[in-house]
């Protein structure tokens, strides 16, 4: 029997900043791109997020921060997605990113960083272009 | 207003002219749109004539500024009289440094203080709390006690200045601090003016700053309102707020009808405390977001008077002309600011900034062309503030009151927006009210479908946004961007480290004491509050001993 | 997924085992994913489940179902037992995503390594939820955890669905949700092993806890067998029929949590005590057994019939052709299937 896998991504808003519109927005875009979408809401920590992202066997965990407090929870929840063992799990980060702060978050591990303004389409694309989901010809059991 | 029998002469002539010149035309050069619609997706016609305002009733829907309905105007002479308040929010790190930016917008002109707190603050957690990891002066400034608030404020007239704070979960805190500065000072509290945003329901609506459940809140919120009416004659006590619900991704008229309907909320709810409305309505005041649609802004606060002033007289029953009048600040919309070409922010604030004069704003906060980047730094704030300063001084539009009434289009959105606004009422009234249609989910989801609809436009190209979906440049811009004293941190904890060994502790606890005991009995938790910022117990403490007594609010989510 | 490094089924099902929850949502994934790993997986895991005790909760959107198997769940904790949790939310038919948002009530079990949460989409049609589910289900069953919470999507089939899946099953009402009464549809009355009024601090909470005595102190009592719900009239108080009791509980506060987990705790002795629980579990065996022979035959039909046949069969019946009787003769035929 044809077995289906479906691309599973956390969107998870960490810290204390609850304006929850993009997030919710992508979520949703993401979930008309045939994504199964795993929202944890707001004001989440990153023991929360990594765990989450664990439990759920996520592919895609997207975060979306806008209060600046990036350079303090990215790093953090980066380390405990690899102490617990995600470090294939693609990282894509979106909000108020100041430029000068993108390399950093670059060289902790995030593959994607997506500013005020960004399609989402370009995100859907990016993420099936990281996936590979393009290129497959049939999906295969995971 | 206009004679019905012209008007119906103007609509046969319009469509004589639809199908002759216009057709003509259209078969040689089509439209570019198959449909024109406003920025919140509402049917744009090709041409205003009377008879799209063939009801409108010049003295009933109208009148006079100053005069009921307020649609021209909360003022007589409103702009010729004196200039909106220059209100620039800022607030970034320590008090200190917050305090030196202050400082410097007063010196460059503005003219009232507009205060924005952190997120540890803004969630009533001290700066060294757990949950307040990473977050310490990122949007705002960090104030954790009295001491804070007395570096803030230092060296600022409190008695001649009036100032805006941006809280609202525990609005009553760091109110009370402002009380007790001041108070400290020799000023009295009865000369104090200002504001306080203090509107819980928007929170749950759109922006989720929310601690306490929607019920322990309000009643927060109708003991400031009593208080200011006893005690406090020129402040504010509450800024009913749009902006956040149209930040959050809504329409224009859905941030002017769930505004309005928080509003009749907070008038209800201090109603059923045993207050006069003529004695807390004249110190209600709102805040409106003003986006990209210029007209139709223009037309949503032009109806937002008018609703409110019809509500209050006749569905309310106030007799104070005061208690009719909505009065409102308004700042541009962030969510319009791209990341891409950020100097292009510049031009959209200006034009949004226009709407909001033309639209009759008591105060105005123009956004930095930087916010989508970053904390805004000195130089973009100045030309936010110097945009005001064009507007006031250069264009003249300030010379006469509401320029755009009368225009066909205008009336004919105010009129539209005025429907849908009621539509939405009963709505809201059928679903029980506002904050059944909270726990419903009803606004959340509205305005989550709005956000959703709006990006999916966007992203197909249906709207232009420039540098974004077209006019695209690779080449990146230099931003300075704001540098924050990287001692702030470590000196705010070491100073609340400080101030909890050195007070006096069991002033704290009694006071504490205090308040847990108003919170139990239902008495006006402002005075207890009082008594433990004076006593320098901490935002973290008090709101601790709320958040025990309250419980604290999950919401469901809506998408 | 192809960027993964793929340990084996075998490695992941010792590592799970032996306590690795990166392992054990792996494997989930492997199971919800179907295929030849998801029949490895399983036939390995089958021996050891059959230990934990699943608890269905079902009701209309709004009723607190999620906040409820929060509060459940630290209840069980509290008790010192270890609980799976299976949250289901609908897949788009349009795009076949789907927005699983339940975790957003489940914030304060996330530190705990006694809970595992796993947020499922409905995806496939027709039984296919069910199927997943149940296979699920024996994951966490088979690592050994005490309690299985599922939480149905409220809606539709699924709700009556999850009595086959569940050992007991918890149908949530909550007041203020519109008319008292038409909130409590047909077919979910009749699977509730247990009732619960959440948001019972709500006005007219106790209108709809009223409602409910009414409906159940009225009707006759039910009892479940063979998969079907049947109504049979018992006196009162005889051990044979278990009497729906009715709870009001105010799961964001935990109020009334406890009395409910002890009633689940009743429930479930009641089961072994009255024999009910074996026939309960051959049900499920049934059930199990009759989807997977299902899939298996339908999957070994295809393989047979030549490519496009299938489809082409379909076209026929729909032009009126043919009718579906000879169609399935027909394809029986062609997958040399038919009765010998």
């Amino acid at each position: 029997m044809a077995s289906s896998r479906k691309v599973r991504v956390l969107v998870a808003k960490p810290g204390l900043d609850g304006h929850d519109r993009g997030a919710k927005v992508v979520a949703r875009a993401l979930r008309d791109a045939g994504f199964e979408v795993i929202y944890t809401g707001i004001r989440q920590t990153p023991e929360a997020i990594a765990e989450a992202a664990l439990q759920e066997d996520v592919d895609v965990v997207g975060l979306s921060i806008l209060s600046g407090a990036h350079m303090a929870l990215v790093p953090k929840i980066m380390r405990l997605l690899k102490e617990k063992g995600l470090n294939d799990v693609l990282v894509l980060v979106g909000g108020i990113i100041p430029d000068e702060d993108v390399p950093k978050l670059k060289a902790l591990g995030v593959k994607g960083v997506f500013g005020p303004g960004t399609l989402t389409t370009d995100i859907i694309a990016f993420i099936r272009r990281e996936l590979n989901l393009d290129t497959e010809e049939a999906p295969k059991a995971a | 207003m206009y004679d019905k029998e012209q008007a119906r002469k103007v609509h046969e002539e319009k469509e004589r002219w639809e199908e002759t010149t216009v057709q003509k035309a259209l078969s040689r050069f089509p439209e570019r749109y198959e449909k024109f619609t406003t920025i919140s997706g509402k049917p744009v016609e090709r041409l205003y004539t009377p008879d799209n305002v063939v009801d409108l009733d010049y003295f009933r829907d109208l009148g006079f500024p100053g005069e009921f309905p307020f649609t021209r105007g909360p003022y007589p002479t409103m702009y010729r009289g004196r200039l909106w308040t220059m209100r620039m929010f800022a607030g970034f790190g320590t008090a200190e440094e917050t305090n030196e930016r202050f400082k410097y917008l007063l010196a460059e002109g503005e003219t009232g203080l507009s205060i924005a707190f952190d997120l540890p603050t803004l969630y009533g957690y001290d700066t060294d709390a757990p949950e307040a990891e990473g977050e310490f002066g990122k949007c705002g400034v960090a104030v954790s006690s009295l001491r804070d608030m007395e570096i803030l404020l230092d060296g600022i007239p409190l008695d001649e200045i009036t100032t805006s704070m941006t809280i609202n979960s525990p609005a009553a805190v760091i109110w009370a601090m402002y009380i007790v500065t001041a108070e400290k000072r020799g000023i009295p509290r009865r000369v104090l003016g200002g504001t306080i945003q203090n509107d819980i329901l928007k929170e749950y609506i759109a922006q989720k700053e929310y601690i306490f459940p929607p019920e322990p809140s309000m009643r927060l919120v109708v003991d400031t309102i009593e208080f200011a009416a006893n005690e406090m004659p020129r402040w504010h006590p509450i800024s009913i707020s749009g902006y956040h619900i149209r930040e959050a991704g809504s329409t224009a008229v859905q941030e002017l009808a769930f505004t309005l309907a928080d509003g009749f909320t907070y008038v209800e709810a201090a109603l059923e405390r045993g207050l006069d409305v003529d004695a807390f309505a004249p110190r209600l005041s709102f805040f409106f977001n003003v986006h990209n649609d210029f007209f139709e802004e223009i037309a949503k606060f032009r109806a937002a008077r008018r609703i409110w002033a019809r509500a209050m007289r006749d569905k309310y029953g106030a007799k104070n002309p005061r208690s009719w009048t909505l009065r409102f600040h308004a700042q541009t919309a962030g969510c319009t600011l791209t990341a891409q070409q950020p100097e292009n922010n510049i031009v959209r604030v200006a034009i949004q900034a226009l709407a909001a004069v033309l639209g009759g704003a008591q105060s105005l906060h123009t956004n930095s062309m930087d916010e989508a980047l970053a904390l805004p730094s000195e130089k973009a704030v100045r030309i936010a503030l110097r945009t005001q300063q064009i507007i006031a001084h250069e264009t003249e539009v300030t010379n006469t009151i509401d320029p755009l009434g009368g225009s066909f289009y205008v009336e004919a959105l105010t009129n539209r927006m005025e429907e849908e606004a009621n539509e939405y009422f009963r709505r809201i009234e059928s679903l029980g009210g506002v904050i059944p249609a909270i726990e419903k989910g009803f606004f959340q989801q509205e305005i989550a479908d709005a956000a959703f609809r709006y990006q999916l436009e966007v992203d197909a190209k249906r709207r232009i946004i420039v540098g974004v979906n077209e006019y695209v440049e690779e080449e990146p811009l230099e931003i300075p961007l704001l540098e924050m004293d990287p001692e702030g941190y470590d000196r705010q904890v070491r100073r609340l480290q400080e101030l909890r060994r050195t007070r006096d502790n069991r002033e704290v606890t009694r006071t504490l004491h205090e308040v847990r005991e108003a919170a139990r009995n239902g008495k006006n938790l402002m005075y207890p509050i009082l008594d433990a910022v004076a006593a320098y117990a901490t935002l973290g403490e008090i709101m601790g001993i709320l958040r025990e007594e309250f419980g604290e609010w999950e919401e469901p989510v809506w998408f | 997924m192809n960027t993964r490094s793929a340990p084996s089924v075998e490695e992941l099902i010792t590592a799970a085992l032996a306590g690795d929850r990166r392992a054990l949502a792996r494997l989930i994934t492997i199971v919800e994913n179907d295929g030849e790993q998801a029949r490895a997986v399983l036939q390995r895991l089958y021996p050891h489940t059959g230990r934990a005790h699943i608890v269905g909760i079902t009701g209309a959107p709004g009723t607190g179902k999620s906040t409820l198997v929060n509060a459940m769940a630290r209840e069980y904790r509290q008790r010192g037992m270890t609980v799976g949790i299976i949250a289901i939310d609908p897949t788009s038919p349009f795009s076949g995503g789907a927005l699983l948002g339940d975790r957003v009530r489940m914030k304060d079990l996330v530190g705990d390594p006694g809970v595992y949460i796993r947020s499922m989409a409905t995806r496939g049609s027709l039984g296919g939820l069910a199927r997943a589910t149940d296979d699920v289900v024996l994951v966490l069953d088979a690592m050994g955890f005490d309690r299985i919470l599922i939480e149905t999507v409220g809606v539709g089939q699924a709700e009556v669905d999850i009595a086959s899946s569940a050992h007991t099953v918890i149908v949530v009402e909550a007041p203020g949700l519109g008319d008292d009464i038409q909130a409590i549809k047909a077919g979910v009355l009749e699977i509730a092993d247990i009732f619960v009024v959440n948001k019972a601090d709500r006005e007219g909470a106790d209108r709809t806890f009223m409602a409910l005595q009414t409906m159940l102190g009225l009707g006759p009592r039910t009892v479940r067998h063979h998969g079907r719900a049947m109504r049979v009239d018992m006196p009162e108080g005889t051990h044979e029929g278990w009497r729906p009791p009715i709870f009001k509980t105010v799961a964001t506060r935990g109020e009334g949590v406890p009395e409910l987990v002890d009633a689940v705790e009743q429930h479930r002795h009641f089961l072994e005590e009255s024999g009910e629980m074996a026939r309960r579990e051959s049900e499920r065996a049934a059930h199990l057994l009759d989807h997977i022979l299902r899939d298996a035959l339908m999957a070994r039909l295809l393989e047979r019939v030549p490519e496009g046949n299938f489809e082409a069969t379909v076209e026929r019946v729909a032009a009126r052709e043919i009718d579906p009787y000879a169609a399935v003769e027909h394809l029986m035929h062609e997958a040399a299937l038919e009765a010998e």
